[in-house]
């Protein structure tokens, strides 16, 4: 088994044992990337020294193991673009605080991803500087906007992701690419030193090839910030801790396969199968169905968190891409390519003051429901499940003159992300004709972090769709 | 059909921003001390300077300071209140927003007492002071440089009613209100450096009317109360001239010319510009306890007309004394310095011979130390004479000027002030106060 296969924990492991040395690992890393970087087009910016970078890590907790990180995190002595034009070439003075806990504890960001400009997007194609290939099969897209840095941990080309969701952007591209991805509770992680996006919904995560290595990441990115007012100073727990506590107990809920775009589909298929795993592990399993009021123990129509979250992160995009206006950072407006003027001037016209209670007030009110409804929901179930996305991988070329495209991937993600909940992607069926894979989205009510990791192991370990724990228990 | 000039008057509201002196500034952990930074832009951090990444931390103290106007003012204090993003386009607006409190201010209501009538406050809030535009040119170059110290600095907005009908009115509102701020000791008010700002809405009604006119006119950035004073009464008849000729001022927004003292138009406003407001996402919204409101409101100082009630009550002051003593905060802290010194009571001064000494003799008020005053005090003391001696001159001057003594007793008051005069010819250096007390004192038993 070549080293850059080996996940973050296994790589841990054997580095601090001395099993494996760093130049040896980076050797395999950089022979990966450097092999098929090219065509995968995966990173935007790669440290060359990043191996010198590991000197005296052995005693840190993350051992000096190389971490892909999603370019719109500002790194020192990287460049920080977000995969758009306007910031082509800029160096950040500063240090998000990700990045610096990932570095602190002992982790070398050995280059920066690719993305859907600004993180508009949910394909990866809407970068700037062209799309990333779906490693899994390079004629299909590996979804986004944290494409690059699932598509890193798909093709073994780090051992360690970093990427953000501001609806769906870990979990769907994890889930395209046949990875783990992990998207924390609004304010579980910070948001300092992260180019915003949609502020009331950017959350930061991990992306990795086992839900261990997700957990291990997770300790050392979580945590109250003094430099993000909306991070939580609830106590951080070791999330490795609860992995093997099995689900026996559980209430599990079932949603959104009966929705007519899912129904009878192999998404739906595999998450139903999913459930069955679940039971035959000592959960109790239920079928939640869908409706158009908010009612007990049913899930609303998730069609309502598409026009909510297009509402409000447009015109949270508007307000935050107004700082580009080239007089001081980057250069011109003239470099925004067009989806992101599209958003800025949906989400100008949405804050309007003749249009911003016809719809800005009108997406919160509603945001507010979708909460209301988890919040019931989450009184009698502990986790929620549901396909992550509603099919595999798309074809190269789809989202091309498709404003809405990643609204309609991401619209079983978006309720839970307007409500700030925890959500994690764990792969649940592999197709072998095409070598693309569909995911599981395993969702729990906010801060309840453990309870989805807790449940993610359980079904990895009793399923055989990810092969990264299958080869290393072998 | 014309009216009489005697039956327009002015409908004034007031739009004051005051930056607070908190150490840091609003929303990051930078110095906040901007007129006296040596290099531009060097208290600046991703935040404040807009870089990408960068988010807002609110300032707690800055938060409680202007609840604390708020409290002095008598505004109600909102249990639960936001930030929200104002959006406009201005080079020195580094995010191209503002954040500041657009629906749910920490305090509104409150009012002022003005001799002319208490003139309402509609709402307090806090926001954040822009960078600053510096126009230069440079090896023949016209350009223009951002200093960006001031960017982020805590600036509060106090909005008033309509209720100001004179430029006398505007200008003791003014003065009371910068008392305040100064008692709270929560910014210097600084009219010259600019960390107090004054912006008139004017417009012109016929008295006695109750319907605020259609339009108003706005006067930018004035920095004394004397332009602001000089301003309405521009604009005041400015307005009347046009209303006279049957037309409506423009709608507009002017700025006051020192040089030309007149006001310039500046900006025409159709209708209110589109801010695009939007609740800060950044920042969590705020709730208060009516535990914390009641705890921050036992730390609000006493303010001006309180502790003159105070230092007439301990010491024995004229009303004159205290009215002057409690409109400087330096002078009044340099009176209450002095006035507990061990040595001053020992001495056996009085409060009121203090008190003259700080008000007619001292100049600067924050650079002398009590100690000192007190010590020149004690030694000027050899020029109080003794009771007996002070007696025995007033006596003789009241035999020396009987018509003086009695236009006094037939009720001519005057007359003491001269007599006073008389005694202190022959006793030059004892206080005023002193020998008018004994006068009057030694002409009761006339």
């Amino acid at each position: 088994m070549k080293l850059n296969e080996l996940t973050l924990t296994k790589t841990i492991k054997m580095l601090k044992s001395k099993q494996i040395s760093h130049s040896e690992l980076y050797s395999a890393v950089t022979q990966k990337i450097d092999k098929v970087n090219n065509s995968l087009n995966v990173y935007v910016a790669l440290d060359n020294e990043a191996v010198l970078k590991t000197k005296n890590t052995l005693d840190l907790p993350l051992a000096g193991v190389p971490i892909a990180v999603k370019d719109n995190f500002l790194t020192v002595g990287l460049p920080t673009t977000a995969s758009s034009k306007v910031l082509s070439g800029f160096h950040s003075p500063y240090e998000s605080t990700v990045t610096k806990k990932i570095r602190d504890s002992g982790g070398v960001i050995i280059g920066k991803t690719n993305m859907d400009a600004w993180a508009h997007g949910s394909s990866t194609e809407s970068s700037d500087f062209g799309p990333t290939k779906n490693p899994r099969n390079p004629e299909h897209l590996p979804g986004g906007s944290s494409g690059g840095s699932a598509a890193a941990i798909a093709a073994n080309m780090a051992i360690g992701a970093i990427g953000s969701e501001t609806a769906g952007s870990i979990r769907q591209p994890a889930s395209w690419c046949g990875v783990v991805g992990m998207k924390p509770t609004y304010g579980r992680v910070s948001r300092a030193g992260v180019i915003a996006m949609a502020s009331s919904t950017d959350s930061p995560g991990p992306i990795g090839k086992t839900v261990i290595d997700c957990a291990v990441l997770l300790n050392h990115i979580a945590g109250k910030d003094c430099y993000d007012a909306t991070t939580s100073s609830l106590a951080v727990s070791d999330y490795t801790a609860y992995l093997s506590k099995g689900v026996k107990g559980m209430k599990v809920g079932i949603c959104y396969v009966d929705h007519p775009k899912v129904k009878g589909t192999p998404a739906a298929l595999a998450v139903l199968d999913a459930g069955k795993v679940f039971e035959r592990l000592g959960a109790t399993v239920d079928l939640i169905s869908a409706s158009d009021t908010l009612m007990a123990n049913r899930i609303l129509n998730p069609n309502y968190a598409i026009g909510v979250y297009t509402v409000v992160q447009r015109a949270e995009v508007s307000s935050n891409l107004a700082r580009y206006d080239g007089i001081r950072i980057g250069r011109g407006r003239d470099f925004l390519a067009t989806e992101a003027k599209r958003r800025i001037i949906l989400g100008t016209f949405t804050l309007s003051q003749s249009f911003v209670e016809k719809y800005y007030v009108r997406a919160q009110k509603v945001r507010s429901l979708i909460i209301q409804n988890f919040h019931n929901l989450f009184g009698t179930y502990d986790i929620l499940i549901a396909p992550t996305s509603a099919g595999y991988a798309q074809r190269l070329g789809s989202s091309a003159d498709n404003p809405l495209f990643g609204e309609i991937e991401d619209m079983l993600l978006e309720a839970s992300s307007i409500a700030g909940l925890t959500g994690i992607n764990v792969p649940c069926m592999r197709d072998p004709k095409t070598n693309l894979f569909l995911g599981l989205d395993i969702m729990a009510d906010q801060w309840q972090e453990e309870k989805i990791l807790q449940a993610a192991y359980a079904y990895e370990q009793a399923t055989e769709w990810n092969e990264w724990v299958a080869n290393e228990s072998e | 059909m014309k009216v009489n000039n005697m039956q327009y008057e002015p409908v004034i509201g007031l739009e004051i921003h005051v930056e607070l002196k908190t150490k840091s500034k609003m929303f990051c952990g930078c110095k906040n001390d901007p007129f006296y930074a040596e290099k531009p832009n060097m208290y600046t951090c991703p935040v404040c300077f807009g870089l990408p990444g960068g988010l807002p931390v609110p300032n707690k103290k800055a938060i409680e300071w202007t609840i604390l106007l708020g409290m002095a003012l008598g505004s109600t204090i909102a249990s639960f209140s936001k930030f929200d993003r104002k959006h406009y386009f201005y080079p020195d607006l580094a995010k191209g927003y503002q954040i500041t409190q657009f629906d749910e201010p920490f305090c509104s209501g409150g009012f002022i007492k003005t001799s002319f009538g208490n003139v309402r406050i509609r709402r307090v809030h806090l926001e954040e002071d822009t960078g600053k535009l510096i126009h230069k040119t440079i090896v023949e170059k016209k350009v223009t440089l951002i200093d960006f110290n001031r960017s982020g600095v805590p600036l509060v907005e106090i909005v008033t009613e309509p209720d100001i009908h004179s430029s006398e009115q505007a200008k003791e509102f003014l003065k009371k209100l910068h008392q305040i701020v100064r008692y709270l000791e929560i910014s210097d008010a600084d009219l010259e450096k600019g960390s107090m700002r004054l912006e008139p809405n004017i417009s012109v009604w016929i008295k006695g009317s109750n319907e605020i006119p259609a339009y108003k006119v706005e006067v930018k950035n004035i920095n004394s109360f004397k332009f602001v004073a000089a301003a309405i009464e521009y604009e005041f008849k400015r307005h009347v001239a046009i209303l006279e000729e049957g037309k409506v001022p423009v709608q507009e927004t002017r700025g006051w010319d020192e040089g030309k003292n007149a006001t310039v138009s500046q900006r025409k406003k159709e209708g209110a510009s589109d801010y695009r407001y939007f609740p800060e996402p950044d920042i969590p919204p705020l709730r208060f306890t009516k535990e914390y409101i009641e705890a921050l409101r036992n730390k609000l100082p006493k303010l001006a007309d309180e502790v003159k009630d105070d230092i007439i009550k301990a010491y024995g002051l004229n009303d004159y004394q205290g009215t002057i003593l409690v409109e400087n905060v330096p002078m009044l802290s340099l009176f209450q310095g002095t006035v507990s010194l061990p040595s001053i009571q020992q001495a056996n001064i009085s409060g009121t011979t203090i008190a003259n000494w700080v008000i007619n003799k001292v100049t600067d008020f924050s650079g002398t130390a009590p100690i000192d005053l007190a010590n020149q005090i004690i030694g000027s003391k050899t020029v109080v004479v003794s009771d007996s001696e002070l007696k025995a001159v007033i006596l003789n001057v009241l035999e020396e000027n009987p018509k003086a003594v009695s236009d006094y007793k037939a009720g001519k008051e005057q007359s003491a002030m001269f007599l006073m005069g008389m005694v202190r010819r022959q006793l030059p250096n004892v206080d005023t106060n002193v020998i008018l007390e004994a006068v009057k004192a030694a002409l009761k038993n006339v």
